[in-house]
């Protein structure tokens, strides 16, 4: 990733009509977004019991990640603060109702009555000063206090972030502890910069067995490949120590010509204009090339 | 937005005591299709403010359910029917809320109540002693 949204605009401004239309046509996007929000609401743990519950997706955008909620068969009410992306989401006639507001100003909602809280790749946004008068630790404050009250009791919140750095993600956690909630951090494929994706899962209540932290996968020395096709599983051995195989063999005397041919290939595959392979590719040069 | 949002809805105006239910005035009112799913009904009812959801359901032209209702309601199919058509089933798509102690509108449109709060009526912007104006004076006082 270059360059972080959060460092670019607000996001009601940054998710404008065009932004927002791009950003849910990407088939990549709606793939990536609705794997983290089946994982997210995996770590709800909500009761499997055939009952709908009424969850709240904080930052729904255009409603990629309250269409998995629907097709779990839950009731939700999304909140965002960019109008562009709520619109999308009504063009796309999500089931959710959808609320035009801002997480730093605190929810509007009724104490103890949401079973549940999901927000994907949201809550970040609340770390910049957007305004002058904006202070992220009073919004963090006014957002966590107003979800803590609007939870039923025992209920539990999961949120999928990209902190830019730990300071952020310490920020994040330290406000989530004031306002009363228990809980940590897990994290998904946390030795792969590229899969590695953090999830806040916060309880509402007294710490119990239920209430602990789940475990991240990955955790047990599964490695992802780096393969774009597919995110398959191999389980490698030992502790989580090993650096996870990568499928291409690298040979320890560099890369050879094998490794060039390869890797010209998959350019030319791309689109991109390569050199036609003849005997000099990958020969031998002078040592002080 | 359905009468199930309007009732876990509140006014978090700074200093607003009380701020359920809104009040709906509806310009236009839509009606769609839901699956009906009793157990959602039954689980959900013990949450609900009963006479937030009559009024809301009458300000959107629904005046079939009754004043008051208790959980053995829940029993008669005939009652879960209406509740779920007042709940589930009518949209305000265009109208407004409004805060019940300030008169305060939040308008609606497309479906979409927008609670964005003005300035001056966030409650996250006081700090104590209002350090953020005096900060801003101190850096620029100091020549």
């Amino acid at each position: 990733m270059s360059n972080r949204p959060e460092l670019l605009a607000p996001p009601e401004i940054f998710y404008d009509d065009s932004e927002a239309r791009k950003y849910t046509s990407s088939s990549r996007i709606i793939d990536i977004q609705a794997r983290l929000s089946e994982r997210a609401l995996e770590l709800l743990a909500l009761p499997v019991d055939g009952i709908p519950r009424l969850l709240l997706d904080i930052g729904c955008g255009s409603g990629l990640s309250g269409e998995t909620l629907t097709e779990n068969g839950h009731q939700w009410i999304g909140l965002d603060i960019s109008q562009s992306m709520l619109n999308i989401a009504s063009e796309r006639e999500v089931e959710g109702d959808l609320l035009l507001g801002d997480m730093g100003q605190g929810l509007a909602l009724r104490p103890g009555i949401i079973d549940g809280a999901i927000s994907i790749s949201a809550v970040q946004w609340l770390c910049n000063a957007d305004k002058s008068s904006h202070e992220p630790r009073l919004r963090l404050k006014a957002f966590f206090g107003s979800l803590y009250r609007c939870l039923a009791r025992g209920a539990r919140a999961v949120f999928q972030v990209y902190p830019e750095n730990i300071a952020q993600r310490e920020l994040i956690l330290r406000s989530a502890m004031h306002a009363g909630f228990a809980g940590g951090v897990v994290m998904d494929y946390p030795h792969s910069t590229k899969s590695r994706k953090e999830y806040l899962v916060l309880t509402c209540g007294p710490p119990s067995i239920s209430t602990s932290v789940p475990r991240g996968k990955g955790e047990y020395g599964e490695s992802c490949s780096e393969d774009e096709s597919s995110e398959e599983n191999q389980m490698v051995c030992i502790s989580d120590r090993n650096r996870p195989k990568k499928k291409q063999k690298i040979s320890r005397k560099g890369k050879g010509r094998e490794w060039i041919f390869k890797k010209k290939e998959q350019l030319r595959r791309k689109g991109n204009a390569v050199p036609p392979d003849t005997r000099y590719t990958g020969r031998k040069r002078k040592a002080r090339f | 937005m359905r009468l199930f949002t309007h009732n876990m809805l509140s006014s978090n105006i700074k200093g607003v005591a009380n701020g359920f239910p809104l009040r709906i005035e509806a310009e236009q009112v839509l009606e769609k299709q839901v699956d009906f799913n009793p157990d959602f009904l039954r689980n959900l009812f013990p949450k609900l403010e009963w006479k937030a959801l009559v009024d809301g359901a009458r300000a959107l032209g629904y005046a079939e359910l009754p004043e008051a209702a208790d959980s053995s309601m829940l029993e008669s199919e005939e009652f879960l029917r209406k509740f779920h058509h007042a709940l589930l089933e009518l949209h305000l798509e265009e109208g407004a809320l409004t805060c019940p102690e300030t008169g305060r509108k939040f308008p609606v449109n497309k479906g979409i109540p927008n609670m964005l709060l003005h300035e001056d009526e966030e409650t996250s912007l006081q700090l104590p002693g209002s350090l953020g104006s005096q900060m801003l004076v101190r850096i620029t006082g100091k020549q």
